[in-house]
């Protein structure tokens, strides 16, 4: 039996039949990564001492007693390497803190086991711009398993991970969860606590999980979420079982869907199977309601202002003075040019110029103010549909996994790609990824995933419609 | 928009090949953001919260979980006297 292979509930069945230890689960799931991670590049490193040392502990009354959950690499957790899949942090960072997020999940018994691969410091929407190693999607090789979370989706995909964490800034767990076939949930901005998470949007970012099923999203989602007096913007909102409405029905749900989301640039095989999803969905008794988001095609100009802006902040700590790479140098202005520089990739670089340009004196009241306001305008749509309906469906990404290489030389054909996703994070709403079927190229079965959306704090309602997504 | 300007101003440094490249990738980006003007956004307040919570104070007591000056030095990459190493900036 090896870990890897299983969910979260499995695995605890497993650890109460007495079929396997928390140490033997550890060390299958090294197995499966030195046989299959080769070929995906879905881990960056793992520390295999460390986590038996953590399971040695376990406590398996607990929740997710002695379950191994795989970290993207920008969640600090302590004395484990967090390179971002940076130059700028790889081999030169430990964590010296761990994130309130990691904290949370080591109290509910969980073993942090494994970190994984990324678009560089969390930008991109493929896992082209990691700055160590490429990852790819384990349905096809030559294909890529979507950003920035690529590595937490492949792992799971590619049963080389029990379960991961990701995070999700324009789309960053949904997206790839629906290019690897997983369940992916971005939790309503501040119910995850973001300290310990390396910022990259500080308005926009959010940790969430990465699963191969819903009930096991719900089983992490209790553990994640909660207040935190370390992070200000962290919900105080009561936290509900996310597990109970597993398995209710939806009879009288209103379900919305967009039109701007189903028009043209949406690859027709992608839109079969999410017209089959919502299809299902009615027939198992939910509501179709057409609905208007007016500022859709507004929302990539908006989000690629305001996230490279705080990302142009954000990163602004990485100089070389106090972690991270240093380059030799004269003098003080230098130093920080050239350990910048050659630390960061051109992705990364890309954004910090136009984050700095949209907030330079005499062009942020165009750029940043304008795009703030465009945000709210945005918030308002969703405000306004959830008036009428309790929960929005449409698709995560307008094609299936695309090839390598396939986006590289175009920056904003790949921005245009997030364009279902990324409204969810200007308006702070909650949203998922579910399986929804696959679509057949060149031989290969490449996973299409149905987005869900729901109101601020409405993460249950998406686990109890996911999950009848799943079963159906 | 000079990049080379932005990338001083964000103490980066751009190898020509650098500079032209990301003066036409960024100037694209920009040309698409324009769109944004034609919107009317007159009487519509800024989004600064993305979620409605204001003014999350607490007591001023340091007495808690810290980093200890160990743990800070701890991923520098030049300590001396227990402190960050850097070039010289005065005079």
């Amino acid at each position: 039996m090896n870990a890897a292979d299983l969910t979260i509930t499995q695995l605890r069945a497993a650890y109460r039949e007495g079929d396997l230890s928390p140490a033997e689960a550890i060390q299958s799931i090294a197995v499966a990564i030195d046989e299959k991670d080769g070929d995906i590049g879905a881990y960056l490193s793992y520390d295999i001492d460390l986590a038996l040392a953590d399971a040695a502990e376990a406590d398996l009354s607990l929740p997710l007693g002695g379950i191994p959950i795989a970290v993207k690499d920008l969640i600090n957790v302590k004395g484990h390497p967090c390179s971002c899949a940076s130059k700028m942090l790889e081999g030169t960072y430990t964590a010296s803190y761990e994130a309130t997020v990691i904290r949370k999940l080591r109290e509910a018994g969980a073993v942090p086991f494994g970190r994984t691969n990324m678009d560089e410091f969390a930008m991109g929407s493929s896992n082209e711009n990691s700055g160590i190693k490429p990852c790819r999607n384990p349905h096809d090789l030559e294909r890529v398993p979507g950003g920035s979370s690529g590595g937490s989706a492949a792992s799971v995909a590619a049963n080389t991970a029990v379960a991961a964490i990701g995070t999700d800034t324009g789309g960053s767990i949904r997206q790839p969860a629906s290019l690897c076939g997983v369940v992916g949930l971005k939790p309503t901005y501040g119910r995850v606590s973001r300290y310990g998470l390396v910022a990259f949007a500080s308005s926009l970012d959010q940790a969430g999980p990465m699963t191969k099923t819903v009930e096991d999203a719900a089983l992490m989602m209790n553990a994640m979420v909660g207040a935190d007096p370390h992070d200000s913007t962290c919900l105080p909102d009561a936290v509900p079982d996310f597990t109970s409405v597993i398995g209710r029905d939806v009879k009288g749900l209103k379900m919305g869907l967009p039109r701007e989301y189903f028009a043209t640039g949406l690859d027709a095989r992608v839109k079969e199977k999410v017209d089959a999803a919502v299809a299902k969905l009615q027939s198992l008794g939910a509501e179709l309601v057409e609905i208007s988001l007016p500022n859709t095609e507004h929302a990539v100009a908006t989000y690629y202002i305001i996230a490279t802006a705080e990302a142009s902040a954000n990163l602004a700590r990485f100089d070389g003075v106090r972690y991270g790479h240093r380059a030799e140098a004269d003098d003080l202005v230098e130093q920080y040019k050239k350990s910048r520089s050659e630390g960061f990739g051109d992705e990364v670089q890309r954004r910090i110029i136009l984050g700095t340009y949209v907030l330079s004196s005499g062009y942020y009241d165009a750029y940043y103010l304008r795009a703030q306001k465009v945000r709210t305008l945005i918030r308002q749509d969703f405000t306004n549909a959830f008036e009428k309906v309790d929960l929005i469906a449409s698709p995560v990404s307008p094609t299936p996994a695309f090839k390598a290489g396939e986006k590289q030389s175009d920056p904003l054909s790949m921005y245009l790609a997030d364009i279902y996703t990324i409204s969810a994070n200007l308006a702070g709403i909650c949203g998922i990824s579910v399986p929804c079927g696959t679509v057949e190229e060149g031989g290969k079965n490449l996973p299409v995933g149905l987005q869900l959306l729901g109101k601020p704090l409405a993460e249950a309602e998406l686990l109890k419609v996911a999950h009848a997504v799943e079963v159906s | 928009m000079d990049v080379r300007k932005i990338a001083h101003l964000s103490r980066l440094e751009l190898s020509d090949d650098e500079a032209a490249r990301y003066q036409e990738q960024v100037g694209q980006i920009l040309k698409y953001v324009e769109q944004l003007r034609k919107i009317d956004v007159t009487g519509i307040e800024a989004t600064a919260h993305a979620s409605p919570i204001f003014d999350r104070v607490r007591e001023d007591d340091i007495s808690g979980d810290r980093l200890s000056r160990e743990a800070a030095l701890a991923n520098a990459p030049s300590v001396a006297q227990g402190q960050f190493r850097m070039p010289k900036v005065v005079d």
